[in-house]
């Protein structure tokens, strides 16, 4: 499995490679770390005539801690996001998700921004964002903005990204040190996509739940946040009919494919099985 | 589509060489350089055979153009032995436990292994079983790989080895 040739283009800074994309357009596609992309050029299901690595741009690189954010550069990697002890200890999902990701050799060369900006449902970070509400910082030629996790994704590998545009870093907003937090994925073997998956953030008080929002892995065409669903647990203590009730509306929003990971119905189904499990042990993490 | 310069460190030694941008490492190292021990065996980031180490991590080499390892620091199995020929301990361990059958997916379990035991000398079982999840082998059960590691582990940080109760 030979790729299609092509033009490959290091740029050393920013502007650089805003610069390429504008001249090259749709024939261009950005690389980070490749392990989305370049098996798709193997299987020629993406030609493009260049490419343009991201890896060598310093600006897109590192954590750091803004004032009220953790401010993740697009193109580091899930190897990097475990081993930073700052990170996971701020924002642990992020490292039960990571490692959730592939295999070893794979996280060394993923970048979390190419998880989330690639769009594919299958991919774990997207719904994590989501429950975070994590911001994307996009960089184009007309300059900067910022965009959503929850209004970035729009079909399977259809995003809110315009032509031109790189997704440059992930903005998550500071969370409580006392928070709940889960990432159940259901997977056929270590390094599968999920068969379904769910992260939940949630707050507690007083044996009630304050806050909480949940978001849904490879359950349609693109990930979902399930907005009725993570209200409807909102004030509660969590009580099993209140999971059957959040499982139920978050199941109107599934609309898994039958593939070799199982029936619309099957997906469906351990979808809601995930979320009611990714709730529980939000919940106890919230209160242990 | 002209082709690149690409300079690199292979097992010590400095290469440079004229490649197409879409050539893969893999092919590189084994159609460019000779370096044949790197195997490829899915050819789709799943199976693991073709491991090298790249500046410190493992990777799957089908996965990497070697443009992208221009200025890296390549090791393959070819680099592992000692340099007087005999095999390293990681490999001896292999040898003496039975860690391979066919031998196909050796190459890649002893470059992750290697890169693993730098990360973490001294690991659980189940962290090598996490450790080698990238790299398949379809003869072996991976219980005498797994075996082959702790040796090696053992032997690396000077403990004795003793083998689990079956």
């Amino acid at each position: 499995m030979i790729p299609a040739n092509f033009d490959y283009h290091r740029p050393r800074t920013a502007p650089e490679a805003i610069a390429l994309l504008g001249q090259f357009g749709d024939d261009a596609r950005v690389l980070a770390g490749g392990h989305s992309l370049i098996p798709m050029m193997k299987l020629r299901l993406a030609q493009p005539t260049h490419l343009i690595d991201i890896a060598g741009i310093a600006d897109f690189k590192g954590l750091r801690a803004e004032a009220n954010a953790v401010v993740i550069g697009a193109t580091t990697t899930q190897s990097e996001l475990l081993a930073s002890k700052e990170l996971t200890t701020a924002v642990p999902i992020l490292r039960e998700a990571a490692l959730m990701i592939a295999d070893p050799q794979v996280r060394y060369r993923g970048t979390i921004g190419g998880n989330v900006a690639n769009g594919d449902p299958g991919n774990d970070m997207p719904a994590v964002m989501m429950a975070l509400d994590a911001s994307y910082r996009v960089l184009g030629s007309k300059g900067a903005r910022k965009i959503k996790a929850r209004d970035f994704y729009q079909g399977a590998f259809l995003t809110a990204l315009q032509g031109g545009e790189i997704l440059t870093a992930i903005e998550i907003p500071m969370l409580p040190a006392k928070h709940g937090y889960a990432y159940e994925k259901l997977k056929r073997k270590v390094g599968d996509y999920a068969t379904a998956a769910a992260a939940v953030i949630m707050t507690v008080v007083s044996g009630k739940v304050q806050t909480c929002a949940i978001a849904l892995t490879n359950l349609a065409p693109m990930p979902i946040y399930a907005a009725q669903a993570s209200a409807m647990v909102v004030g509660t203590n969590l009580d099993h009919a209140t999971i059957t009730k959040a499982a139920g509306a978050a199941g109107s929003l599934m609309a898994p494919a039958a593939d070799a990971r199982g029936t619309i119905q099957f997906r469906a189904s351990v979808g809601g099985v995930m979320l009611g499990r990714a709730l529980k042990r939000a919940f106890d993490r919230a209160t242990g | 589509m002209a082709k690149t310069v690409v300079k690199m460190k292979i097992n010590g030694a400095d290469v440079e060489a004229l490649v197409e941008a879409r050539t893969l490492l893999v092919h590189f190292l084994r159609e460019q350089q000779n370096l044949t021990g790197t195997h490829i065996g899915c050819e789709t980031s799943h199976c693991g055979a073709c491991t090298v180490d790249m500046n410190g991590m493992s990777v799957k080499s089908c996965t990497v153009f070697a443009v992208q390892a221009d200025g890296a620091d390549i090791a393959t199995i070819e680099g592992m032995a000692n340099a007087d020929g005999t095999l390293s301990v990681l490999q001896e361990s292999f040898r003496q436990m039975h860690g391979l059958q066919c031998g196909y997916c050796t190459p890649g379990m002893i470059m992750r292994a290697h890169r693993l035991l730098k990360e973490n000398p001294d690991p659980t079982e189940a962290e090598i079983r996490m450790g080698i999840s990238g790299n398949l082998c379809r003869c072996t059960g991976y219980q005498n790989i797994v075996k082959a590691i702790q040796l090696a582990a053992a032997k690396l940080t000077g403990r004795t080895y003793v083998e689990a109760a079956e």
